[in-house]
């Protein structure tokens, strides 16, 4: 820290020289030709090595993270749990404040009426698209409950847990988008 | 390299020991391994050259001539390819917590990870995510340890036995166990979103845990203070039990469930 120096050449040199089936003669050759390292250093003060800490630090890059963590069901469903959870909310809100703004275009009849209209697909279509993150959403909901009360607290627990909320999504979605 | 000039060395002392030739004639041939190539990509970043962006380095090493964890295939690279590879290492079996990296995508520790034998298929290795990196797989800790600093995680008890040692029922002691092992290798808090996403205020489930064992620990009085440090939104409560913590830890520990028990603790008061 206290000076700067370019190094790292050592090994590579080391190499050379062992490497070769001639380098044994060469060997002292080449040691008297190291002892005059072409390296420049240069003398600081003790107190200089904060500055170049707080240099260095100014440029160190952050390391990946989503990007490059492995897809695992804990955090992924922590993840859909948030995205699920936002866009109901926004569908709610959106919902009743179009209500508010126009309760008479947005009222039960006007909707039973315009989703009477829309094609089969889309109809099936739809359902599925709310009741999956509904039901999703319900179901982990539960599930952080039960954590919050001290349950199924291990790796073991999260992922039988996890996957019981996966099972419970997709059957009760395939009933509300089919049956319903 | 230097494997055949010791052979050539040993054989000029056989020759001049003329009963060692018997010997070495009745030695079986050495059964030639085949070459397993794999292939390890490395993520590289050199503070001397800051303008130039991280990338990952391809690095390819015979498994038959290597150890048979990360951390061996590591030291081989850094060994007999590429001296500048930098990367923190010490125990090699798993109690100093040096070797914390992210290898095919799991935070543990190189030498706890055994290398998967697949050639067909490449190893890629990352330093911890979401931390400043110092040089290629070495990640700046200093506010991770600033953070375990800040619980202070020793013993406090005002009123100390007037002599010899804090005793402890067995039962009490085996509260602290699944909790006093943490090496701090920095695993579980660098895999939690949470903790990447709020570090600044998020203490991480590390820190978090051995809080707990203080707050457990049936010799401290000052479990109170403790846990009044940790009554805001953002110490503790960031925490949204989601598992990546105990998932990863190398030593099996269970952050999660210590987080947990810290949320009933202060629910309860």
């Amino acid at each position: 820290m206290m000076s700067t120096r370019a190094l790292g050449m050592g090994p590579a040199l080391r190499r050379a020289a062992f490497g070769s089936r001639l380098a044994a003669r060469n060997q002292v050759v080449l040691r008297s030709a190291l002892g005059k390292r072409a390296i420049q250093t240069e003398s600081l003060p003790p107190s200089a090595s904060e500055t170049i800490l707080n240099k260095q630090r100014l440029s160190r890059p952050s390391s990946p993270h989503f990007t490059i963590y492995q897809p695992q069901l804990t955090w992924y469903a922590s993840i859909f749990h948030r995205i699920t959870g936002t866009s109901l909310s926004i569908l709610l809100y959106g919902f009743s404040l179009a209500y508010l703004v126009a309760p008479g275009t947005f009222d039960s009849a006007h909707i039973i009426e315009f989703v009477h209209g829309l094609p089969d697909a889309v109809k099936y279509a739809g359902k599925f698209v709310l009741a999956l993150p509904f039901t999703f959403h319900s179901f982990n909901g539960v599930r952080h409950l039960l954590w919050d009360t001290g349950k199924f607290m291990t790796v073991k627990g999260c992922y039988t847990s996890g996957y019981a909320v996966l099972g419970a999504t997709a059957v009760s979605t395939g009933i509300f988008a089919f049956f319903y | 390299m230097l494997a055949a000039s010791t052979r050539s060395a040993l054989a000029r002392t056989n020759l001049a020991r003329s009963f060692a030739t018997t010997a070495r004639a009745a030695q079986a041939a050495p059964v030639q391994k085949p070459v397993v190539e794999k292939e390890f990509k490395i993520y590289r970043w050199n503070p001397d050259e800051p303008s130039k962006k991280p990338t990952l380095q391809s690095y390819k090493i015979d498994l038959n001539q290597c150890g048979p964890m990360i951390l061996d295939a590591l030291i081989k690279i850094k060994n007999e390819i590429d001296p500048t590879l930098t990367f923190r290492r010490s125990c090699r079996e798993g109690i100093c917590g040096s070797c914390a990296m992210n290898i095919d995508g799991q935070n543990t520790l190189a030498c706890l990870c055994r290398i998967d034998r697949d050639g067909g298929k490449d190893s890629k290795i990352y330093p911890l995510p979401h931390m400043y990196i110092v040089k290629d797989l070495v990640p700046d800790l200093t506010l991770f340890y600033k953070q375990y600093k800040s619980i202070q995680p020793w013993l406090q008890n005002d009123n100390p036995p007037a002599q010899g040692e804090h005793l402890q029922s067995q039962e009490d002691r085996r509260k602290l166990d699944g909790l006093y092992e943490c090496i701090l290798c920095a695993c579980c808090s660098t895999s939690c979103p949470s903790y990447w996403w709020n570090q600044d205020e998020y203490l991480g489930p590390a820190t978090l845990m051995q809080a707990y064992r203080w707050i457990a620990d049936s010799r401290d009085t000052h479990g109170e203070e403790r846990k009044e440090r940790l009554q805001n939104e953002l110490s503790l409560y960031r925490c949204h039990t989601i598992f990546n913590c105990s998932r990863t830890c190398p030593k099996g520990l269970n952050p999660a469930a210590a987080i947990a028990n810290i949320k009933l603790e202060l629910a309860a008061e």
